[in-house]
C-alpha cells in the first residue's frame, strides 16, 4: 500500500476498518511504526539489581532486558548470533551469563560474546567482537525503560514531551518510597492491537461495561469512580500521546492529604498506625494505595492507567496480548502493597471485575468489524473540554470525548506515510 | 465424645470426593448461590499467577477471595450486566487423580487434577488445572471448604477473559 493509500484510511474524525483486519496493513504497522520509535519494555524494579533480567518484546521481536555489571540497563535480542536460537526463555531472574542451549555460545548480561566452544574449529580470523547480542537503543524516564530499533529518532525525553508532566504525577503513587512492580496479569483477546489503544482513552464505556464493578463498591467508592460526572477531560499530548483524567481530585496524590481518610481504606489505616507510622506517613500511604484519576496513554503500547501500567502486545492483526502490571511501593509498608494486590485483583486480569467484560467488548468490535464493505470506525465523540483545565494550546475536549484516540491515530498516520 | 460422633468426625476419600464432584457440578451448571454455602467464614478462594507461592497474600493473583469477594464475583457474574458472562460460556469439567496429602479428625487435604473445557462463539478453550482443596466438616456434620487453589496449567502465562468458576 502507498504512503497515499495510507493516509486516506485515517481522516479526523474516523478510521477506516482495514485498519483492524488487513493483515498488509499489521505487517506494515510492525515495520513503519514499532522499529521506529520509542517502545515499552519494562520498568526499572523488573532489573533491580546487577545481573538480573526479565524477557520481553519490541512488536514482535522477543528481547531481553538485563541489567549488566555497571548496573547499565540493557535491551537485547533475544538470539544467538550463531544460529539464531533464543538464548533466554525465563521470565525474569538473575543470570552472570547467558548460555545458548544449542552449542554453547555463551554472552554476558551487556551482550558482549564471551565464549565459543571448541573455538579451534572457527578460522583464525574469526573475531569474536563481531558477534555480541544485538543491542536496541535504550534510554529511560521515570523508572520505565523504552528501547527502539531507530538510531535517529529523537531522545525519549523529547518523544514523550508533555506526557513527563503526568508520568511524574503518576509515580506519586510510590508514596515517597519509589515504584516497584509486583506482578503482572496476561491476558489476551482476538482483536486488532489498536481497539486496546483506544480503550484506554474511552471514558465513555465505563459506566457501561463496568457497571458489574460498580455495583461491588460500596457508595462512597462508587461516587469516586463517577468517572463522567465529574468534570474531568481527555488532553493530546503531541506524538500520539493523550491523557484522560477521569477524577481530577486524584491527579496529584500529594494534594489534600488532610481529607478524611475513605472508609474503605479506615481498616488499611489503623493497620499502619500499629506498625507505628505517623499521621502524615499513614494519609500518605493511604492516598498512594487508592491510585491515580487519569489514564496517560503513550504511543504506541504502554499506558499508566489509574494504578497500574497496560501494556499491550500485538501477536497478529487479529490477536493482542495485554499485561497488567502491578505496582505498588518500593520499601513501603507492606500492608499498603497487599491492599494494592487485593485492589489489582479487583478489577484487572482474566477473572478481574472489569478486564473481562472489557476483553469481551474488544472482541465484539473485531467480530463486528468484518461485517461490511466499506464503513468507517467513528472517532467524532466530544465537547469542549472545561474551561482551564487543559494546558493552554492543548487539544482538549471532555472526559468521554474521543479525542486521545484522534491523536493516536493521527500519530499513526504520521508513522505510517513517514 | 462418643464413638458413634468421632466415627463421623474424620471424612474419608469417598466423601471428599462426592463433595467435590457435587462442587463441580453446581459450577457448571453456574449454579453460585448454594456454591457460596459451601465455604467455611474464613475460606479461600485462590487462583494463583504462579505455582506454589512462599504466601499466596504477598503475591499477584488472578483471584484471592475471601467471603465477601465471593458473593460479588458470585453476584456479579449472575446479574446479566456483565458482558463476559451474559451470555456465559458453557463449561464442562471433571476433577480426578484425587491424592490425600493430609486429614485428622475434621478435616481432609487433597491434591486433584481438573480438566476443564469451555464454548463460547464457536470456539472451545481448554483449561486444565492443579487442584489443591482443604475440606472440614462442620459442627452439623455438613462438609465445607476451608480452601481451593486452582494453579491453571499455564497459571504464569495468558489465559482470555474467564467468565464464570473454576
Ligand atoms: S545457535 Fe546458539 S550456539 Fe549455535
Ligand atoms: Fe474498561
Amino acid at each position: 500500500m502507498s504512503d497515499h493509500d495510507y493516509a486516506t484510511l485515517v481522516r479526523e474524525d474516523r478510521v477506516h476498518t482495514s485498519l483492524y483486519r488487513d493483515g498488509t496493513i499489521f505487517d506494515e504497522e510492525m515495520d513503519r511504526i514499532f522499529k521506529n520509535t520509542w517502545v515499552w519494555v519494562a520498568h526499572e524494579s523488573d532489573v533491580p539489581v546487577k545481573n538480573s533480567f526479565k524477557t520481553s518484546w519490541v512488536g514482535r521481536e522477543p528481547v531481553i532486558v538485563t541489567r549488566d555489571r555497571e548496573m547499565k540497563v540493557n535491551v537485547l535480542l533475544n538470539r544467538c548470533r550463531h544460529r539464531a536460537a533464543s538464548v533466554c526463555e525465563k521470565k525474569k531472574g538473575k543470570a552472570s551469563v547467558f548460555v545458548c542451549p544449542y552449542h554453547g555460545w555463551s554472552y554476558d548480561p551487556d551482550g558482549t560474546l564471551r565464549k565459543v566452544p571448541h573455538a579451534a574449529g572457527y578460522p583464525e580470523d574469526f573475531d569474536k567482537s563481531e558477534f555480541p547480542l544485538i543491542s536496541l537503543r535504550v534510554e529511560t524516564y521515570q523508572g520505565m525503560i523504552f528501547a527502539t530499533f531507530n538510531n535517529d529518532i529523537e531522545p525519549l525525553v523529547d518523544y514523550l514531551g508533555p506526557a513527563r508532566k503526568w508520568m511524574d504525577l503518576f509515580m506519586k503513587q510510590g508514596a515517597g518510597y519509589g515504584v516497584k512492580t509486583l506482578g503482572e496479569h496476561k491476558f489476551r483477546f482476538p482483536g486488532n492491537w489498536k481497539i486496546q489503544l483506544e480503550n484506554t482513552t474511552d471514558a465513555y464505556h465505563f459506566p457501561i461495561v463496568h457497571k458489574t464493578f460498580l455495583d461491588s463498591l460500596d457508595a462512597e467508592t462508587e461516587n469516586v469512580f463517577d468517572v463522567l460526572g465529574q468534570g474531568g477531560w481527555v488532553e493530546d499530548l503531541g506524538n500520539g500521546h493523550s491523557v484522560m483524567v477521569m477524577i481530577p481530585d486524584l491527579i496529584d496524590l500529594e494534594d489534600n492529604l488532610d481529607a478524611p481518610i475513605p472508609d474503605r481504606f479506615a481498616e488499611l489505616a489503623q493497620e499502619l498506625r500499629d506498625e507505628g507510622h505517623d499521621d502524615a506517613t499513614v494519609r500518605k500511604v493511604v492516598r498512594a494505595v487508592g491510585g491515580s484519576g487519569f489514564n496517560l496513554n503513550l504511543f504506541p503500547n504502554v499506558a499508566c492507567s489509574m494504578a497500574f501500567f497496560r501494556v499491550l502486545r500485538p501477536v497478529t492483526v487479529e490477536e493482542t496480548e495485554i499485561m497488567h502490571v502491578a505496582i505498588g511501593m518500593d520499601g513501603g509498608p507492606a500492608a499498603g502493597n497487599r491492599e494494592r494486590l487485593r485492589l489489582h485483583e479487583h478489577f484487572q486480569g482474566p477473572m478481574g471485575f472489569g478486564t473481562p467484560d472489557d476483553a469481551e467488548g474488544w472482541e465484539r468490535v473485531q467480530r463486528g468489524a468484518h461485517a461490511g464493505e466499506d464503513l468507517w470506525i467513528m472517532l467524532n465523540r466530544g465537547v469542549d473540554a472545561p474551561a482551564g483545565v487543559a494546558e493552554p494550546g492543548h487539544n482538549a475536549g471532555d472526559v468521554s470525548a474521543e479525542t486521545g484516540m484522534r491523536a493516536a491515530y493521527q500519530q499513526w498516520k504520521r508513522m505510517m506515510t513517514a | 465424645m462418643s464413638e458413634a460422633l468421632e466415627m463421623t468426625a474424620t471424612i474419608t476419600l469417598a466423601e471428599a470426593t462426592q463433595f467435590i464432584w457435587a462442587e463441580a457440578d453446581l459450577l457448571d451448571r453456574l449454579d453460585y448461590k448454594p456454591w457460596l454455602k459451601l465455604w467455611t467464614e474464613g475460606g479461600k478462594y485462590i487462583i494463583p499467577t504462579e505455582r506454589d507461592p512462599a504466601d499466596y497474600a504477598e503475591v499477584l493473583n488472578i483471584v484471592y477471595d475471601n467471603k465477601v469477594m465471593r458473593e460479588a464475583r458470585a453476584k456479579r457474574l449472575l446479574s446479566g450486566f456483565s458482558m463476559s458472562s451474559a451470555p456465559p460460556a458453557r463449561t464442562v469439567r471433571t476433577v480426578s487423580r484425587f491424592v490425600v496429602t493430609a486429614s485428622g479428625d475434621d478435616f481432609i487435604e487433597l491434591r486433584a487434577a481438573q480438566m476443564l473445557a469451555e464454548y463460547k462463539y464457536g470456539h472451545m478453550r481448554f483449561l486444565p488445572a492443579d487442584m489443591r482443596y482443604r475440606i472440614v466438616r462442620a459442627p452439623d456434620g455438613t462438609l465445607l471448604l476451608d480452601e481451593k487453589i486452582v494453579t491453571l496449567i499455564n497459571a504464569e502465562d495468558y489465559q482470555f477473559g474467564i467468565g464464570y468458576l473454576l
